[in-house]
């Protein structure tokens, strides 16, 4: 009994939300529009791919005598990438790793000697060699894109490798051969790829053609994971303050002198905040995917990364509802708290940009954790890549939440 | 007749200022009791102590036998409660939030649906019961506000000044259902700071002033309490000094009692017309001006003047 009065608190304030025009503007409106329109700015509609971070450094070390070696290096030091990619050719594979261990760049690629022999001398029998990704773990999103141009480089290299040209376009029509697998595979054996044989015109980043392979980077599913994020801390707030409405309206009261336990009551209303969170982020991910065909990866782990996120959202709507005591001030708070966190947890710009005090305090973000987590999956990686980001929101989720109950028992749910 | 409400030295503390100072009565079943008081006087509290939304820091009542602090569940489902503020979800229609709150009362499915109607159509509203409540006047709130806390045909109704800024029309409306809803066999209690609405409901009126309840019985058991006595109300201007004309007035033989208040005083009297011109010419002496003069008859009014020297309201 108690339960469902739970669920029936819960579900009627997710339908109070969709009623409200305000909310809805905030909800869903303006997410998509900036989007939209930063999408626009940066260039998704107009082909070209000038991006809201640019210049990323990569170091190439080159150890390959053949041409694949030497194609690979070209794709990276193009014209075409120069404003995105910034790379250097170095000699010393443990000077390139080194410095990506100083944060000095965001990764490091190492073709090895004999890659191209590898390739075009299948009947040898040997083993293809592996050219070597190694990343920085801070700049997830630098890296993703530049791990998604050496793969689609690879992709193209195996493609040729295992069949002629016809052949290849007739698996990629029937969807047989899909970057994913590659990417997901890449993701499964920490980043080294292996690969194999092509030209290098083709697989420069094309990313600004919707169709195509997810693995490629896309403007829009690396910008829209910031705005959905970003508003998802307003529509929390709302949530949060939506229980001090209550409060003051006295349908709290009225809650509570209904024979329902008071538990349920809070927890209801706490409900309701994280299924608004939810169902928002499922708007505006299914949204995107369908009006800009944004892939944003991996089905299931893009759901559970879509709850974790709304739960670690929703604690901070619980925690402000529990701390301040009008409506008003959580508007006010939670509007700030959404901009800090948009700002720390890279709704704006590429958290890699960001000095590294800054990136650590961004953590108590649920922004950092779950844009992060939306950008590896977009660019093709797993569930298991992701892990560490939903665990990390829903031990945020569950510390707010049980904090902010606390506190609310603590003062009482109403003027008492 | 036995009690269905029985209230024991109840306190209600904030910080050290008491909202409701150790009140004690009953109400017996089929009875409709009213708590008649100003603002501030302590109404609300008392009827969230007793529908449990909190605990006082003192005392007890039982409804039907249940404690309300030790066992609120059982209360809550035995009771209807009639909020003074309108607590209904604006954006939702009546229909709406009628389902809302029957099924908060564990109604649900045909029964749910089947008393929805009946309330709806009770209050005259089941023409419009697919709007917004925001669309709805003043009036029109506060009887869905009555009908929802009517869902769980509770046999005791507590109502908190439910007739509260709406017009005249509306107000009669409520005040007729109140009426035929204790025909009905619903015991109720009425809180409210209009002495009529006490005078014209109730068959016993509790006055409350300061958490206090400084009177308690039948109508002309209170009216008693005045004696025969009559109430000369003076009205002066903005200028003019009320406390200096009371005590000019205080020594005048057949004043029994001559409250000053803002810009009036009011003085009880044995007979107020062989007063009246005294007092205007007492008034004179003293240079002050006085407006208008009402006189009143032995009421619920007088007797709240009597016992606090205030006017009820003001
Ligand atoms: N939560 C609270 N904290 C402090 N004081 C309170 C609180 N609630 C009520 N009071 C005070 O207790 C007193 C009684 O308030 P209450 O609301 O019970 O009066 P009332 O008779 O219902 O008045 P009204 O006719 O205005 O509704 C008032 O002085 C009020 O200011
Ligand atoms: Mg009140």
């Amino acid at each position: 009994m108690n339960l469902r009065k739970f669920f029936l608190i819960a579900f009627k304030d997710l339908r109070l939300i969709f009623r409200d025009p305000a909310g809805l503007v905030f909800m869903l409106l303006a997410p998509f529009a900036l989007t939209l329109g930063m999408g626009a700015l940066t260039g998704r509609f107009s082909g070209s791919t000038q991006l809201g971070i640019s210049q990323i450094p990569v170091a190439i070390v080159n150890q390959d005598s053949g041409e694949l070696g030497q194609a690979l290096e070209d794709v990276f030091t193009s014209k075409e990438l120069s404003e995105l990619i910034a790379a250097q050719i170095l000699v010393d594979p443990a000077e390139a790793r080194a410095l990506v261990d100083q944060d000095k760049l965001a990764a490091a690629i190492v073709v090895p000697d004999g890659f191209s022999a590898s390739i075009f001398t299948p009947e040898s029998g040997g083993d293809v060699v592996a050219v070597e990704f190694y990343e920085n773990p801070t700049r997830p999103t630098s890296t993703g894109i530049a791990r998604s141009i050496l793969e689609s480089f690879l992709k193209q290299v195996e493609v040729g490798r295992v069949s002629g040209t016809l052949i290849i376009k007739q698996l990629l029509a029937s969807g047989a051969i899909q970057a994913q697998q590659a990417a997901a595979l890449g993701a499964e054996v920490g980043w080294e790829v292996v690969g194999s044989n092509s030209d290098s015109a083709s697989i420069l980043i094309t990313s600004n053609t919707v169709e195509g392979s997810g693995a490629k980077f896309d403007i829009l599913a690396y910008l829209a994971p910031g705005m959905a994020m970003l508003f998802l801390m307003y529509t929390v707030t709302f949530g949060g303050a939506s229980l001090l409405v209550e409060s003051r309206a006295g349908t709290l009261a009225r809650m509570l002198i209904s024979p329902t336990n008071p538990g349920f009551v809070l927890g209801g209303k706490g409900f309701g905040i994280f299924l608004t969170a939810a169902a928002q982020l499922i708007i505006l991910i299914g949204g995107t995917s369908l009006l800009f065909r944004l892939s944003w990866g991996d089905g299931l782990a893009v759901a559970l990364l879509i709850l974790a996120a709304a739960f670690g959202a929703s604690g901070w709507g619980i925690l402000m509802a529990s701390v301040l005591k009008t409506p008003g001030q959580v508007a006010v708070t939670g509007s700030a708290i959404a901009l800090l966190f948009g700002i720390l947890g890279g709704s704006f710009f590429d958290m890699s940009l960001l000095p590294e005090w800054v990136r650590t305090v961004g953590k108590i973000s649920p922004n950092s954790w779950a844009i992060e987590g939306f950008r590896i999956l977009s660019m093709g990686g797993r569930l298991s890549a992701i892990q560490p980001h939903i665990t990390a929101l829903i031990i945020m989720g569950a510390l707010l939440y049980a904090l902010g109950t606390i506190l609310l028992s603590r003062r009482g749910l109403v003027r008492k | 007749m036995s009690a269905v409400l029985e209230v024991h030295n109840l306190v209600k503390k904030y910080g050290g200022k008491s909202a409701v100072d150790d009140i004690s009565f009953d109400i017996q079943e089929g009875e409709i009791f009213s708590l008649l008081g100003p603002n501030g006087a302590g109404k609300t509290t008392t009827i969230s102590i007793l529908s449990t939304l909190f605990a006082p820091t003192e005392g007890d009542a039982s409804i039907f036998g249940f404690s309300v602090t030790k066992n609120p569940m059982e209360v809550k489902r035995l009771i209807g409660v009639v909020p003074q503020e309108i607590a209904l979800y604006d954006d939702m229609t009546a229909l709406e939030n009628l389902n809302f709150w029957g099924e908060m009362y564990g109604l649900s499915g045909s029964a749910l649906k089947t008393r929805v109607k009946e309330l709806l159509e009770q209050i005259g509203l089941a023409d419009r019961a697919k709007e917004r409540i925001k669309t709805y006047s003043g009036g029109m709130k506060r009887r869905v506000n009555i009908a929802v806390g009517l869902l769980n045909k509770p046999r005791l109704l507590f109502m908190d000044e439910p007739t509260v800024g709406i017009d005249p029309q509306s107000r009669r409306a409520i005040l007729d259902s109140v009426k035929s809803l204790n025909d009905a066999g619903m015991t109720i209690l009425y809180t409210t700071h209009y002495m009529e609405e006490a005078q014209e409901l109730s068959d016993r009126v509790g006055i409350i002033d300061h958490g206090k309840l400084i009177a308690l019985g039948t109508q002309s058991e209170l009216t008693a309490q005045v004696g025969e006595m009559d109430t000369l109300i003076l009205h002066l201007g903005e200028n003019e000094d009320p406390e200096h004309l009371a005590q000019g007035l205080k020594t005048l033989s057949g004043v029994l009692q001559a409250d000053p208040s803002d810009h009036s005083v009011a003085l009880v009297t044995p007979s107020a017309e062989e007063l009246l011109a005294q007092v205007v010419s007492r008034a004179n002496e003293l240079g002050i001006k006085i407006h208008s003069v009402d006189i009143r008859e032995p009421n619920l009014e007088a007797v709240f003047l009597h016992l606090t020297g205030r006017a009820l309201r003001d």
